[in-house]
């Protein structure tokens, strides 16, 4: 494959990544922190109500791990396509 | 030893080491003083970025707001730290790849034209200012309140500090201070929080804790919806903002993060776009120790405030409510002549008003924890301060000494000569700051919803489609910064400052209010970009093939040294 090939598949992948990682991020915050919250208020986790602890807790907790899977997806991603820094 | 000398000695030693380290990491270049050389670990790097991005705001006012709102206070909980998924994941590593100082520097260069810089130039210099004023003030409440020095004094010796480090060490000198300055902030935000979590729960870890039952076997949170409904408050865990407010103010403010320039900055410091990626995840694991802490401080400090106040007799009051009274923070006015504090829902009814301020300030008082904690958290309460300033002023500095002079007005001048006009800068920026922090204008707080929706509705878009599509010309980018920021500023001017009795949901379009419109310019950016690009003449190739090249990590290093 020539450079600009893999260049070009390398960015598809990229964006595919991105794609699957920001629909998760986005259901974790908006998605069970606001528009589900009433819904998911109905469950209950110990002492805290499933929608309100999405809001205030669970939906950090997932932006730090997102941000983790990036790196390590990434790092994965430019090794195998060469394009990783020296 | 009382809590004032014991304040003076912990903010002393604490204010020395910054000093320390500053002269310890002055710059000797430009790039030093811009992005500190380019060589910042990951790990020193987030750690500054988390101390950077948490202002006096968030110590001092985040938990106290989200007790007085309780779910609806989930918005700045999201909104301040889901803007990192979007750094890390669109922005970080392919600002950092593209190797320039600042973000003016992307804009300007990437839509080859210089009216695009000087757009960003001005937002960026407009932003910064808004919010350093904010932390110059929050300097000077946490030096009278608890060192009982005079406001302005205080807001002089803070102003001395930062000049210190600021003008000598420029980046280098702010990011190790930084580093300092987090670990003092977030020891002293975790130590009372853990104490008042063990005190009502039982339970060492405040995330946990407030999840869990209090000492009559009932769920904490339970509990205070309970004591909520009684007062005829919504109930905690409920709130009472639309839905429709809700999702637009949490994305203004996520995409506001996004697009703050002193926030992306950091991103150039560090080696390798590798180191990119995962100092933003270290950044956003830092500064989640506070921001999931400080709901919990918020139901905690409810509750004590409310079973401490409600119903008691006034004259029985605890010392620290007296306090507090004295400085205006506390108000109480006994309407119906009995003695006793009627703290209801009810504005007629309603005898006591309180400052969310004082809700971190006063918790170890109101908790009474020994006094080594409350001088502690004056100290935290002026490292997330001073940090914030150091790194607002930086970004003001730069963009007078490299987005102007350097590229518009002297592309001359010396590397010596820029460092020069980098420092002078400095000192003036630190200097407005400071007048702007001891005569604040009235609206501090209503620029603040300004900054982010500012920073949402101009540079986010422009930089996401610099990145992401390649087509996109300097036509398109103009046009849709402008209508962003003409739209976001027209709407927040109307409500805030034209007929600020018009500010109510009725009145606002669609139901956003002025802190949430900021998405809805963001998406008008994008339109309105997408749209003109479409029927003007593609980028330069020169511009098309650095597009090309900074979705590539491969050759980072080799960027800085032009």
């Amino acid at each position: 494959m020539d450079t600009r090939g893999k260049a070009h598949q390398y960015w598809k992948k990229n964006l595919k990544l991105l794609a699957i990682l920001l629909v998760i991020w986005f259901v974790v915050s908006f998605g069970c922190g606001i528009l589900l919250v009433d819904q998911l208020n109905e469950i209950r986790l110990g002492g805290f109500k499933l929608g309100f602890w999405f809001a205030q807790q669970g939906s950090i907790y997932s932006f730090i791990v997102l941000i983790f899977v990036y790196f390590w997806q990434m790092n994965k991603l430019d090794g195998k396509f060469e394009v990783d820094e020296e | 030893m009382d809590v004032q000398n014991l304040t003076f000695i912990i903010v002393g030693a604490t204010f020395a080491l910054y000093i320390g380290i500053a002269i310890w990491a002055r710059a000797g270049s430009t790039k030093e003083f811009y992005v500190a050389g380019g060589g910042v670990s990951p790990l020193a790097n987030g750690m500054a970025t988390a101390a950077d991005w948490m202002s006096a705001a968030s110590f001092i006012s985040m938990a106290g707001l989200i007790s007085f709102m309780g779910y609806d206070g989930s918005i700045y909980l999201m909104g301040w730290t889901g803007g990192y998924v979007l750094l890390a994941l669109l922005l970080a590593p392919y600002l950092r790849k593209f190797g320039k100082f600042t973000v003016p520097d992307f804009v300007g260069d990437r839509f080859y034209s210089n009216s695009a810089r000087t757009v960003a130039v001005f937002c960026a210099i407009f932003i910064s200012f808004t919010y350093v004023a904010g932390q110059m003030r929050g300097v000077g409440v946490v030096f009278s309140r608890f060192l009982e020095v005079d406001v302005t004094w205080g807001i002089v010796i803070g102003m001395g500090i930062v000049f210190f480090y600021a003008v000598l060490g420029g980046m280098k000198g702010i990011t190790y201070t930084q580093v300092a300055q987090y670990c003092v902030l977030i020891f002293a935000f975790m130590v009372p929080a853990i104490f008042i979590s063990i005190m009502m729960t039982g339970n060492p870890i405040p995330q946990l804790g407030f999840g869990d039952k209090t000492s009559d076997g009932v769920y904490l949170l339970d509990k205070l919806d309970g004591l909520h409904r009684e007062l005829g408050f919504a109930a905690y865990t409920d709130g009472s903002k639309s839905m429709v407010d809700l999702f637009f103010i949490t994305a203004a403010l996520m995409v506001g993060t996004a697009g703050l320039p002193h926030v992306i900055v950091r991103f150039f410091t560090v080696p390798k776009v590798k180191d990119a990626r995962i100092s933003a995840g270290y950044a956003l694991l830092f500064i989640a120790i506070l921001y999931t802490t400080a709901p919990a401080i918020g139901a905690f400090a409810r509750t004590n405030l409310i079973e401490t106040v409600s119903g008691k007799e006034y004259a029985k009051m605890p010392e620290w409510f007296k306090k507090w009274e004295s400085t205006g923070l506390i108000s109480f006015e006994d309407k119906d002549q009995d003695g006793l504090i009627r703290y209801v829902a009810d504005k007629q009814a309603n005898e006591l008003v309180i400052d969310k301020d004082i809700m971190v300030l006063a918790n170890p008082e109101i908790a009474r924890l020994p006094n080594w904690v409350i001088a502690l958290v004056a100290a935290g309460g002026l490292a997330a301060a001073l940090s914030t300033a150091a790194g607002l002023l930086l970004v003001i500095s730069t963009s007078v000494s490299h987005d102007l002079i350097k590229k518009q007005f002297r592309p001359d001048i010396s590397a010596k000569g820029e460092l020069l006009a980098a420092r002078l800068a400095a000192a003036v920026a630190v200097i407005i700051a400071g007048i702007l922090g001891i005569y604040p204008p009235g609206f501090v707080a209503e620029v603040v919803s300004f900054a982010f929706g500012l920073a949402a509705a101009s540079f986010f878009p422009a930089i996401i489609l610099g990145i992401f599509h390649k087509r996109m010309n300097k036509e398109g980018a103009i046009a849709g910064m402008v209508t962003g920021i003409a739209f976001t500023s027209a709407y927040i001017i109307y409500f805030k400052f034209i007929s600020p009795k018009m500010d109510k949901a009725d009145h606002w379009w669609l139901g956003i209010s002025p802190a949430g419109i900021g998405t809805l310019g963001m998406i008008l950016n994008f339109a309105v970009s997408l749209l003109v690009s479409r029927f003007t003449p593609p980028p330069p190739p020169e511009v098309q093939e650095m597009v090309e090249e900074i979705r590539i990590p491969r050759g980072a290093g080799e960027a800085v040294q032009h």
